[in-house]
């Protein structure tokens, strides 16, 4: 069982008032062998300015630990009302993490980048481990993290 | 109470606090072993110096991290390629991987959660709760054995597996106490239960916007040295809004990367601190050798759960299993039983399950447990006491009578006492007497009159079975078979004859000691552990009901030695006098735990006659202490029955007697022990006024003369036999 697979629908995250149009996208995050406990990671979405918007997810339940997760941390000044229900697990090494959720059509090809800040216990914090352009050509197309993500695709 | 505190928790969680211990002591080598391994820093090196020489090897340096241990730390990014090392502070290079220790990293997951995630961390908390109780009630057990908190390390006796206990517990509880408190505190501080999060400061929106200032120029780095440091994180590179995090001892701040400036500054709150430090106690990160020391007091506690294992079946060994057994507040009968050895817990277990069979629903327990406002549903209680000495309550019973005193009878309760004596005793269940009178006194309904069972007579205990069946209007048959203790067979090695020309034939015979196994040894059963002054019971053939006889000697003697005078048409002493080395008898060893002389360095009056002498012999050949030991001993004939005549010299001139006084009744002018202790009434006296115990064994009307005359001769200083007693600081061995 080398994969841990939290499928959730989600239908809150990230829809603009108006602009009702959303569309379900997956978001699969597979980590490497880092020979560590279980990472956390903050999924979340920053404007074309690289202003906060908003968050995805968060794997890891512990605020405490949050501020390891150092870009998300200073973005949201730690303010874990930001991932109220939509927070699970920390995934472990070698896992993988797939959640799908309705992300706003207008998020795509307008500038806004998803990125993933990651940090495990007694190991480096890897802020922005991934950072992509939302896009409708990016779809499917893996991209590796820094330190601890092997691959990342959204589709 | 304190007992049920510590029992209960003790082997409920014993495989739980085991792996925490086990596991906690492996990872407290750890930090010790990364102090030893870990190059430290120069004093007066600063954090500008340290960062400087770390980038000047590593350019896309991200973050430098010091551990309690002094372990300095730095994480880049090379050409894409994440990077991390152990640095050596002097030289900013690399010298060692940063990844964590994996083995530490799997004894971390097992001590903290047995890899159960979140569940399992509470389990574990529970554990740690556990451990907190038991150090706490075993502390509280361990100062009302040794007599109080200021005599803590006061020598122990007892069987070896209870003495290992309290040994290794008056040590390690502090360190367990510590342990599992600060294991507690952890725990709550992970569930977020604590007000201990990171305060970091707000981030600093305006910035210079420069980057690229040089980290030996910026004056917080400057100032601050790198013991104090914990975490420097650098810029994002190319982001000139991006700032320096820094963390250290005192609080965490950003830096700017264009002029250096300390933009934001927050000190830890007290709550930060104190997890901190606990963290610190807990772990012995940071405190490296206090961790080892936690790791070895942990070591203690799968020790003490074998040997408080054991010493929970060796309690339980005394008592017959009763099968059945109802809870107290649900029970129609209570059973409750005074039982000094054991003994009559095998009569409440016949009669438990003859009311049993014949459809009562009955609770048994130990007399010390007397609580009638928890017999809500019981209709009557039946009181089974032993006596203990002259009188007093045994030992399951404690208490009892203060008990019965202070509670209110209730009407519809009906109670029943029976005694279990020996009638050549003067206090013939007289400890069962006083019950039956306090309980007519505070005006409890009387179910049966009392009745008593002599010498254990199984026909006298079916005669009484008889007449509560009656009174239930059941018909209870009691057929009681009472099992003796483990039977040795002892074979006699020599015997010294004395006294046939005074009429009174009389041998000191000594036994070999019969092999024992180690698990007896542990346990402390039987022939394993005794001293001079316990009793052994002689089962002579043609009988089943024992003769006891005191010990002259202790378990170091290595021998068993007894002193019998041969009475005419007795059964036992004419068989154990006929005996020739080589014979064997069978035996068993009951203790006595109330005729020791004690630890104690005050001064020991030792007084008896006859063949009393025995265990007071075996006092002084035990005295390698050299207290000081006062012997008066009265015999008939010093050419025919000075017992242990031959050894006395020895022992005085080795310092094991201090002072002997012989007292001759068959001559000229008969002198008995009394009148000994009469003629040195001063010195007598003089030895009681500054702490003296006096222990006296022989016949009863030795024992009654040596009360009269100690009272005459203690008057004039304020001392009564019956004060002395009552302390403890009177004893009898009388048959």
């Amino acid at each position: 069982m080398k994969s841990l697979l939290a499928t959730l629908a989600l239908t809150t995250a990230l829809t603009f008032p108006g602009l009702a149009m959303a569309r379900p996208v997956t978001l699969t995050t597979t980590l490497n062998s880092y020979g560590g406990d279980g990472a956390y990671l903050a999924l979340y979405v920053t404007d074309a300015s690289g202003a906060y918007v908003g968050s995805l997810w968060m794997a890891g339940g512990k605020s405490k630990y949050y501020e390891h997760l150092s870009d998300w941390y200073r973005a949201t000044g730690g303010d874990a009302g930001q991932v109220n229900g939509i927070t699970g697990a920390s995934v472990g090494a070698g896992r993988t993490l797939e959640i799908t959720l309705d992300l706003a059509d207008a998020l795509f090809d307008a500038g806004y980048t998803l990125h993933i800040d990651a940090a495990a216990e007694d190991m480096r914090d890897s802020p922005n481990e991934v950072a992509v352009p939302l896009t409708n050509g990016g779809t499917g197309s893996p991209v590796a993290g820094r330190r601890y993500i092997a691959s990342f695709t959204y589709n | 109470m304190i007992r049920a505190l510590h029992r209960w928790p003790g082997l409920l969680a014993l495989a739980l606090v085991t792996v925490l211990s086990l596991s906690g002591a492996a990872l407290s080598v750890f930090p010790a072993a990364e102090r030893i391994a870990t190059p430290q820093a120069e004093a007066e090196l600063t954090v500008a110096a340290l960062a400087n020489r770390i980038q000047a090897v590593y350019p896309g340096l991200e973050q430098i991290r010091r551990s309690p241990s002094g372990r300095i730390t730095a994480y880049w990014f090379d050409q894409g390629a994440p990077g991390a090392a152990v640095i050596d502070p002097a030289t900013g290079q690399g010298i060692g991987s940063a990844d964590p220790n994996q083995v530490e990293r799997w004894l971390t997951n097992l001590h903290r959660s047995l890899f159960l995630g979140d569940g399992g961390r509470i389990a574990m908390a529970m554990g740690a709760a556990a451990m907190l109780v038991l150090s706490l009630s075993g502390a509280a057990l361990v100062a009302r054995r040794t007599g109080g908190w200021r005599q803590w390390f006061k020598p122990l006796r007892g069987p070896l597996a209870s003495r290992v206990h309290v040994e290794i517990a008056r040590i390690a509880v502090v360190g367990l106490v510590l342990s599992s408190t600060t294991a507690l505190w952890m725990t709550a501080s992970t569930f977020d239960l604590l007000p201990d999060g990171g305060t970091q400061p707000a981030v600093p929106t305006i910035v210079s916007g420069e980057t690229g200032f040089s980290l030996d120029q910026m004056p917080t780095l400057q100032q601050l040295p790198v013991t104090e440091l914990r975490e420097l994180s650098f810029p994002y590179p190319g982001d000139a809004t991006d700032v320096f995090t820094l963390k250290t001892d005192q609080g965490s701040g950003y830096l700017d990367q264009g002029d250096g400036a300390l933009l934001a500054w927050a000190e830890l709150t007290g709550w930060e601190r104190a997890s901190e430090t606990i963290y610190m106690l807990h772990t012995g990160q940071g405190a490296a050798t206090l961790g080892v020391v936690l790791g070895i007091t942990a070591l203690g506690m799968p020790a003490m759960g074998a040997t408080g294992l054991l010493v929970w079946l060796g309690g339980r060994r005394g008592r017959p299993r009763i099968r059945g057994n109802q809870p107290a507040g649900r029970a129609e009968t209570i059973l409750l039983v005074g039982s000094e050895g054991g003994s009559t817990w095998g009569f409440a277990a016949t009669l438990h399950a003859a009311l049993t069979e014949a459809g009562q629903s009955v609770h048994v327990g130990p007399m010390s447990s007397f609580a009638p406002e928890r017999y809500t549903q019981a209709r009557r209680i039946l009181l089974l006491a032993a006596t203990y000495g002259d009188g007093a309550a045994p030992a399951s019973a404690k208490r009892f009578v203060d008990r019965l005193n202070t509670s209110d009878p209730v009407p519809d309760i009906g109670l029943a006492v029976l005694g279990f004596g020996d009638r050549s005793f003067p206090a013939y269940c007289a400890f069962a007497r006083t019950v039956a009178q306090t309980a007519r006194r505070k005006g409890w309904p009387e179910l049966l009159p009392l009745d008593t069972i002599n010498r254990q007579s199984p026909q006298d205990f079916a005669r009484w079975g008889r007449a509560l069946g009656e009174v239930l209007g059941i018909a209870l048959d009691l057929s009681h078979q009472p099992v003796l203790p483990a039977i040795d067979r002892l074979t006699l090695v020599s015997r010294r004859d004395y006294g046939s020309e005074v009429q009174a034939p009389t041998a000191i015979l000594r036994f070999a000691l019969p092999h024992t196994s180690l698990w007896q040894r542990l346990r402390g059963v039987g022939f394993a552990r005794f001293q001079a002054g316990d009793l052994i019971g002689i089962l002579p053939e043609g009988t089943a009901v024992p003769r006891l006889y005191s010990l002259a000697s202790g378990r170091r003697d290595g021998f068993i030695e007894i002193v019998v005078k041969r009475h005419p048409g007795g059964l036992c002493s004419g068989q154990l006098t006929a005996l020739e080395p080589g014979d064997k008898v069978s035996a068993f060893l009951r203790r006595n735990p109330s005729f020791r002389p004690g630890r104690r360095r005050a001064p020991l009056i030792l007084i008896g006659a006859g063949t009393g002498i025995g265990p007071l012999a075996g006092f002084v050949r035990g005295n390698a202490r050299r207290r000081p030991l006062h012997l008066f001993f009265g015999m008939r004939h010093p050419d025919s029955d000075y017992f242990y005549g031959e050894e006395m010299p020895g022992w005085q001139g080795e310092g094991r007697l201090t002072r002997l006084v012989t007292a001759v009744s068959r001559g000229a002018r008969p002198h008995y022990v009394q009148d000994a202790l009469r003629g040195e009434a001063v010195q007598v006296a003089e030895l009681v006024r500054n702490g003296a115990r006096i222990m006296v064994c022989g016949g009863r009307d030795m024992a009654a003369g040596v009360a009269e005359a100690l009272a005459e001769i203690l008057a004039p200083a304020g001392f009564t036999p019956a004060a002395l007693k009552a302390e403890g600081r009177y004893v009898e061995d009388v048959y």
